[in-house]
């Protein structure tokens, strides 16, 4: 399929268009006329879905964010009452205290929320569908009919998952990772009701839009690459796009799978999960099933599903880093090799989320090996980046700062994996605040970082303006400020062995010797959480009334993207697509501040041979 | 009232903020967007050096204020692995940390953007990188090595003459059967239970059961080994051991075992915290519903003498299922008292 026929663009002779048989000739008219349906809703258009990704996911992001600024007032102020919750969350709140069935209730939708909504959904969706086509030279994906039904299918995830916060039992409250036989019996959990329902449903209504995406962003990427881009010319970002999809693709089938014999468990009589159980005053029927499938089923794409959340913070970052460096990215074949090394394992680690189980100590220590080794594409990645800043011409930009930002948490967060990773250290800190702080330092402030990153510098892109640089500084410092103060001492508490998804621990001997902390890290929470609000206001502001971008290339860089016009329209080219003729990190060679992909090798590269 | 000037103030700080953010752009625009740029340039630089010199006090700090806080020895034998491993992985993670944290905040700063610095073309260098894998892989073999010959030892068969313990947990408290002076469990079925005087589902035909005994503390003796065998009745709890530094699941249906050796007795952990109200808790690791929090067992580690002398006032369950047969079984407690409901309570106090 070539680019031409993908899209009915602007250029393409009417006629021609129904010459390609591939079902969507209908839309010809709609580019058309551009009404405000078609342009803005069910647009066709990846920038536009792109754009439509980034919003959802920012409002998802601005929940659970707050999700998380209630249950912490729980946490830090344990013997306080806020009056004004229990006018915002009824009888959940009584007394301006939330209850223990709240409490689990909002962790849940914070965690669910976050990791798929926001830093699936709101990243990859995003930057995927504005990054793919721009920088490899295309049209449009590969089907845009698919892409649009993508971000409509995750539309009606958002929609289900939203009418479940306001169901009468609430929403589902098993933790993200809703294990079974907690979330499969509705008597042992008032979250497990209705709620949970939902929570399946909607969940499945997401792995709905990853699929459609993924095998999108693939094809579009093996098939519609402009002429002159090998797969070897192209930008990191898509790289790790790339391998994202494919992770999203092979993994998120096996969840769904997971989720439906969890279906059947609820609602069919079914033992998948269940056996010898006793709840509510009386054994139930079910025997023979195992509750420990189901975290086979879950982890074989809830691990995956971490790299899917950092591969393209990852791409992204690599980008940004050398574009404002004004050096070619270190290794670039070494980052790429790294990345497909990271997919591979990616798929052979999940165990280690079960060391505690009961899973056979010798199957256990298989998975101990492959687990660290992890580590070494990781540190290839990071020694990388380190190496692409150092004798650089660095540009403080927003974006550049918060890669930097994102590389300092990967460290610090990908460092204590080696910890969690290694079974006999996991057996203490299991489940306790180590591998909150672990997890929401590498996967949940490194890829925000990373989202940042890609917002600030891809911006003037998206809608041919700048978002506020002051407000992006004081965005940044009290991000990355905060995030650690949260974060760090988090690690502290783990040691000690203090568990998480706790309401209270003012009982506890072991663990109240923290009660200060959680109060510090609470104020810290909230104030951080503003932060974000400035970000947000910042971001939408800008869209309407931000310092106008002049110049097509405002970052001097040397990709496809800044080669359309400053508001491209459908299609992004007005004219033919250029061609590439080198590889995307020509920097300050041979004098030259940089050389745009556009244009050819000059005689004396030939010669010596390039890239 | 107070609360509607917290958001006034909040909101009025926003517009402060934004009114500087907005003259900024202004003045920027003014100035020209390459000297602008050096400016906000030179302040970053400075920013991303000073955040790198307070962050690293900080983590000195931060490691001096709560290290108190934390019982920084196993009181398991096991534990002392696990602790021995955690050294070793803080050592070489700590230092990969400083390191690479310096290296990447160092060189911002001085390679920051500056008139007539050029920056170097420098694509790849296979020598380097081939550095870079090798060291860490080499490193993490270390790791994996001795992390693996902890996880054997603790994952072994527990030995010969090791306690044996049942722990069963339930939403939201632990059961705790002894096998009494046979040293055997007896047989159980979930379909046996009846909270009231058969709370694990004990079979009453199997005549290894009739000395088991419940408990609402676990006792175990100092020095001597005890394996546990871990249940669930209802949902996935997880039996969390944190000053031995050992956790297991609780399955219902697919029984877990973990065994380890207490070293100190309460009453000497009491003096080496310092804290009287000293006590070893277990707590449930895995979420298991809305009473997760609070699902407490304590365990007493004790002498022999005193574990015998406890042991010696236990009722078999045997007797409290069948008050008939045993008139002479003096009136027991209920097995497990839930402790849920006291905690619960006490917060609804609140």
């Amino acid at each position: 399929m070539s680019n031409e026929a993908t899209l009915h663009s602007q250029e393409v002779i009417h006629g021609a268009a129904h010459a390609h048989d591939h079902g969507h000739g209908h839309d010809d008219h709609e580019h058309h006329e551009g009404g405000f349906i078609s342009k803005y809703v069910f647009s066709l258009d990846h920038k536009t879905i792109a754009k439509q990704f980034l919003i959802t996911g920012i409002i998802w992001a601005i929940i659970g964010a707050f999700f998380s600024v209630l249950f912490r007032l729980q946490l830090g102020f344990p013997d306080a009452t806020f009056p004004w919750l229990e006018s915002i969350l009824g009888h959940w709140a009584k007394g301006g205290r939330i209850t223990p069935e709240a409490y689990y209730a909002l962790v849940t939708m914070h965690g669910t929320i976050l990791v798929f909504f926001v830093l699936t959904a709101g990243l990859s969706g995003t930057f995927s569908n504005l990054l793919i086509p721009l920088q490899v030279g295309a049209r449009d994906m590969a089907s845009p009919l698919m892409n649009c039904m993508s971000y409509w299918a995750f539309f009606l995830a958002s929609v289900v998952m939203m009418a479940s916060l306001f169901v009468q039992t609430g929403p589902a409250s098993g933790g993200w990772t809703s294990y079974p036989p907690l979330s499969a019996l509705g008597d042992a959990s008032i979250g497990s009701k209705i709620g949970m329902d939902l929570w399946l449903i909607s969940m499945a209504l997401f792995v709905v839009s990853q699929l459609l995406g993924g095998l999108n962003y693939i094809s579009t990427i093996l098939n519609m690459r402009t002429k002159g881009m090998t797969m070897t010319k192209m930008p990191l970002t898509i790289w790790s796009f790339f391998f994202t999809a494919v992770l999203g693709v092979l993994s998120f089938p096996v969840l769904l799978s997971g989720f439906i014999l969890l279906l059947f468990d609820r609602h069919a009589g079914t033992s998948f999960y269940l056996s010898d159980l006793f709840v509510a005053g009386k054994a139930l029927s079910n025997e023979g099933g195992s509750a420990i499938l189901y975290q086979h089923l879950f982890w074989f794409l809830g691990h995956p599903e971490v790299y899917i959340i950092i591969l393209p913070a990852m791409g992204m970052v690599s980008e940004i880093l050398a574009v404002n460096s004004r050096k070619p990215i270190f290794g670039y074949l070494a980052m790429v090799g790294s990345m497909f090394a990271i997919v591979i394992l990616a798929f052979l680690v999940w165990a280690h989320h079960m060391f505690v189980t009961g899973l056979n100590p010798f199957l256990g220590a298989f998975f101990v090996l492959l687990t660290l080794l992890i580590a070494v594409p990781s540190a290839i990645k990071v020694f990388n980046w380190i190496t692409t800043i150092w004798r650089g011409n660095l540009r403080f930009t927003p974006g550049m700062l918060f890669s930097i930002g994102f590389v300092s948490t990967f460290i610090s967060g990908g460092l204590t994996g080696i910890w969690l990773g290694n079974s006999s250290i996991d057996i203490h800190l299991h489940d306790t605040y180590f591998v909150i702080a672990h997890f929401h330092i590498v996967m949940g402030v490194s890829a925000f970082f990373g989202t940042f990153a890609g917002v600030y510098h891809w911006f003037p892109k998206m809608f041919g303006r700048y978002l506020n640089n002051t407000l992006a500084y004081i965005h940044f410092w009290s991000t990355l400020i905060g995030a650690y103060l949260i974060f760090w001492p988090m690690h502290y508490e783990g040691i000690a062995g203090m568990p998480r998804r706790y309401y209270d621990y003012t009982s506890w001997e072991s663990f109240k010797q923290f009660a200060d902390l959680n109060h510090f890290i609470s104020i810290v929470v909230i104030a951080v959480f503003a932060a974000q609000l400035l970000f947000v206001f910042n971001f939408f502001y800008s869209i309407f009334k931000g310092r106008k971008v002049t110049t097509t290339n405002p970052w001097n860089s040397t990709t496809l993207e800044w080669t359309t016009p400053i508001n491209p329209g459908h299609g992004n080219w007005p004219g033919e697509i250029p061609e590439v003729y080198r590889w995307p990190y020509d920097y300050s060679k041979n004098g030259k501040d940089f050389v745009p992909q556009t244009v050819p090798l000059s005689p004396d590269e030939e010669k010596e041979g390039h890239h | 009232m107070s609360g509607y000037l917290a958001v006034l103030v909040v909101v009025l700080i926003f517009v402060v903020i934004f009114q500087i953010a907005k003259a900024s752009e202004y003045v920027s625009i003014l100035k020209g967007e390459k000297k602008a740029r050096q400016q906000s340039n030179r302040v970053n630089g400075f920013l991303l050096i000073i955040f790198l010199l307070l962050g690293l006090i900080g983590v000195y700090y931060c490691n001096d204020a709560l290290k108190g806080k934390i019982f920084f020895e196993a009181a398991s034998e096991q534990g002392e692995g696990i602790d021995n491993m955690i050294k070793w992985t803080l050592w070489i993670t700590g230092i990969v940390f400083i390191i690479t944290q310096i290296l990447l905040f160092w060189f911002s700063f001085k390679y920051q953007e500056k008139e007539g610095q050029q920056a170097f073309y420098f694509p790849h260098n296979n020598k380097l990188e081939l550095i870079w894998t090798v060291i860490p892989a080499i490193a993490l073999t270390i790791l994996v090595a001795i992390g693996l010959r902890h996880w054997f030892r603790i994952t072994s068969d527990a030995p010969k003459d090791a306690a044996v313990v049942e722990i069963t947990g339930k939403q939201f408290n632990w059961l705790i059967r002894y096998p009494g002076k046979d040293g055997q469990l007896g047989r159980k079925f979930f379909k046996n239970i009846n909270d009231a005087n058969n709370p694990v589902g004990q079979d009453w035909d199997d005549q290894l059961n009739k000395d088991d005994f419940m408990a609402t503390e676990m006792h175990l003796v100092v020095g001597k080994p005890v394996k546990l065998i871990i249940g669930s009745r209802d949902v996935i709890h997880d039996v969390g051991l944190s000053h031995f530094r050992l956790k297991m699941d609780a399955v219902p249906g697919i029984p877990t075992t973990l065994w380890f050796t207490p070293k100190y007795t309460t009453a000497e952990m009491k003096d080496k915290t310092g804290n009287p109200d000293f006590v070893y808790e277990i707590s449930c690791d895995q979420m298991c519903g809305s009473g997760h929090y609070s699902m407490k067992a304590n365990i007493v580690v004790e002498t022999q003498e005193e574990f015998d002398a406890w042991t010696a006032k236990q009722v078999a369950q045997y007797g409290v299922a069948h008050p008939a047969e045993t008139p002479a079984a003096p009136l027991a407690t209920p097995a497990a008292t839930d402790t849920t409901q006291k905690v619960v309570a006490a917060n609804e106090a609140k």
